[in-house]
């Protein structure tokens, strides 16, 4: 089969594959029908993850046929479905408390000592994302092997098209629990760092779930023209002082509840940031949380925080000071996709979400290298790619 | 001991060595949570063959009579390394102790014990393992399989019987990949 492959920093290529097998008895082959560049495989591009080896499989948000089922999957032949990019087991205390991508068993026993050691508790598993993360093959190909696929894997109805529901394997969620966790109540303003997908998508996500304001911050004109386009107000920071401005529009108090939808590859005007960027670039430090060191001064007294954003190490000059004086809550976390899977699907099918908006560019697998270049050179322009194995 | 910690996580050494009951040089403690009942769980690892499909280096168990087992464990070169072991306690339901014949290329000992996580969330399993590597080439093979990372090897070994008992598979990544000499199921690292 066909398969887009991580060579190295900047450098996907379009390879031909094995195709997958059943391994075990719960897993389940899917036909690719389509799947989309996220924008942590960015993170991938960029070589900021740990653990990825040349050869590797990218891709994360898929979905498709069931072409293949093992002896106790749930899955049909023929059945569509959307593959949340976590993989959970249904069977370990987490899944049980719906915490589904922190789930104890879907990263192979080999592949967690790293984790373990990084972050004191090995990681779940996922799709297409590094070896912490189990080194499981990614979507961005003919087929993929789908393990616990009577866990995770959504059926869809006819009628509703791929463009519709493919966002619910990662970014839809994501952008949901964001807003969940942002633990929104009547009358609150939401700040939300990042316009890219996520954050467009908590943009949609936090009105729906009650909030009076929500204000989207940026610097791409394009993504903030979405983002009002949802009902958002905009701030460009490259324009404005963000933490002034909340101040001003706010009334002097801050917003209720901040969500940074930008993580570890944090752009931003600061001397911090140049610094942290430097670091980077050592080898001396990974993570650039400028986005998040301003969501921590912006909020409000007795305020929330919401960490969607992806980080993978450690963070310098973090305002522990202004988290603790004012009171601040915080919750974060890779997306427990399938808790929200089926809500979501019923939004979609009611008309109350559309994800379509979003999708600015479309590829067969083979245009793959050059839109993951556009993608990663012209956020503006590109503000979602998705790719087609099937398309002639 | 000054505290509640298992003696396996002391920093002291000769604390540690409390562990071992026939004085055995290695030490290994591991504790496992598992979302299944107590008796499931002892059940499990009292048909002693069982552990074979979830420790990684041993090729077959296979029972002689009531409490001993024929152990068969994989060296480099396609070698293998074998023992008999003996139950020396059990206590269904709550622990297993066993220990390697006298005379066995490999001295080891092993005590497992169920104990009661809070309720509704399945069994503690804390094992313990104490071995000493015995000299010669077969030594330098033994120390290959169990010294060079004998508690990376004991927690992959509880996570994969974890998986087991969760799931009722052990988990692979097993997928293609674009490096040439790897199979569609070759192992992800």
């Amino acid at each position: 089969m066909r398969a887009i492959t991580w060579q190295g920093r900047h450098k996907v290529q379009v390879d031909t594959v094995p195709d997958p097998e059943i391994v075990n008895p719960r897993d389940a082959i899917i036909k690719v029908s389509s799947t989309a560049i996220c924008g942590s495989d960015l993170h991938l591009y960029d070589g900021y993850i740990p653990t990825m080896r040349a050869g590797d499989i990218l891709g994360h948000e898929f979905m498709g046929e069931v072409v293949e089922t093992g002896p106790k999957s749930t899955l049909q032949k023929g059945q569509r479905v959307v593959v949340p990019f976590t993989i959970s087991c249904g069977g370990c205390f987490h899944c049980g408390k719906e915490q589904f991508a922190a789930c104890d068993n879907a990263n192979p026993a080999t592949t967690t000592d790293m984790s373990e050691t990084l972050y004191g508790y090995p990681m779940g598993g996922a799709f297409g994302y590094a070896h912490l993360t189990g080194g499981y093959a990614g979507g961005q190909a003919d087929f993929v092997r789908v393990p616990y696929s009577d866990v995770g894997p959504i059926a869809i109805p006819d009628g509703l098209e791929d463009d519709k529901v493919l966002f619910l394997s990662d970014i839809l969620p994501t952008g949901w629990m964001a807003a969940e966790n942002a633990q929104i109540e009547e009358g609150d303003t939401v700040a939300i760092w990042g316009c890219g997908p996520v954050g467009l998508f908590a943009v949609q996500s936090a009105l729906l779930q009650g909030a009076h304001r929500v204000i989207a911050i940026d610097h791409y004109p394009r993504r903030l023209e979405l983002a009002g386009q949802m009902g958002a107000e905009t701030l460009n920071y490259h324009d404005t002082d963000i933490r002034e401005a909340l101040f001003e529009m706010t009334g002097g108090i801050g917003p209720d509840a901040c969500i940074d939808c930008v993580g570890m590859e944090s752009h931003g005007m600061g001397i911090d940031n140049l610094i942290d960027t430097v670091k980077a670039h050592t080898f001396l430090g990974t993570d650039r949380p400028a986005a998040l060191r301003q969501a921590i001064l912006s909020c409000r007294k007795g305020g929330r925080l919401s960490i969607p954003g992806v980080y993978g190490g450690m963070a310098d000059k973090f305002p522990i000071g202004a988290l603790m004086e004012k009171g601040l809550s915080l919750k974060s976390g890779q997306t427990h996709v399938q808790k929200y899977t089926q809500l979501l699907l019923d939004l979609i099918a009611d008309d109350k979400i559309d994800t379509t908006f979003l999708i600015s560019h479309r590829g067969r697998l083979e245009d793959g290298p050059a839109l993951y270049k556009h993608w990663h050179d012209d956020q503006n322009e590109y503000t979602k790619i998705v790719l087609k194995p099937q398309m002639a | 001991m000054s505290s509640d910690a298992p003696v396996t996580t002391d920093r002291d050494s000769e604390v540690e060595a409390e562990a071992a009951p026939r004085g055995e040089k290695a030490v290994v403690g591991r504790t496992v949570t598992v979302n299944r009942p107590r008796e499931e769980v002892y059940a499990f690892w009292r048909d002693v063959p069982n552990l074979a499909t979830v420790m990684e280096n041993i090729e077959r168990i296979d029972t002689i009579d009531e409490g001993r087992s024929h152990w068969v464990v994989k060296a480099p070169a396609g070698k293998t390394v074998e023992w008999d072991s003996v139950v020396t306690d059990d206590e269904p339901g709550r622990l297993i102790a066993w220990q390697s014949v006298e005379g066995s290329d490999v001295k080891s000992s092993g005590k497992v014990e169920f104990l009661d996580a809070a309720p509704g969330r399945g069994t503690m399993i804390r094992a313990t393992f104490a071995y000493d590597p015995p000299a010669g080439v077969i030594g330098e093979w033994v120390a290959k399989i169990f010294q060079r990372e004998p508690e990376i090897q004991t927690r992959r070994d509880l996570r994969r019987l974890k998986q087991y008992l969760e799931t009722g598979e052990i988990t692979s990544s097993a997928s293609p990949s674009g490096r040439k000499s790897e199979s569609a199921t070759e192992q992800a690292l």
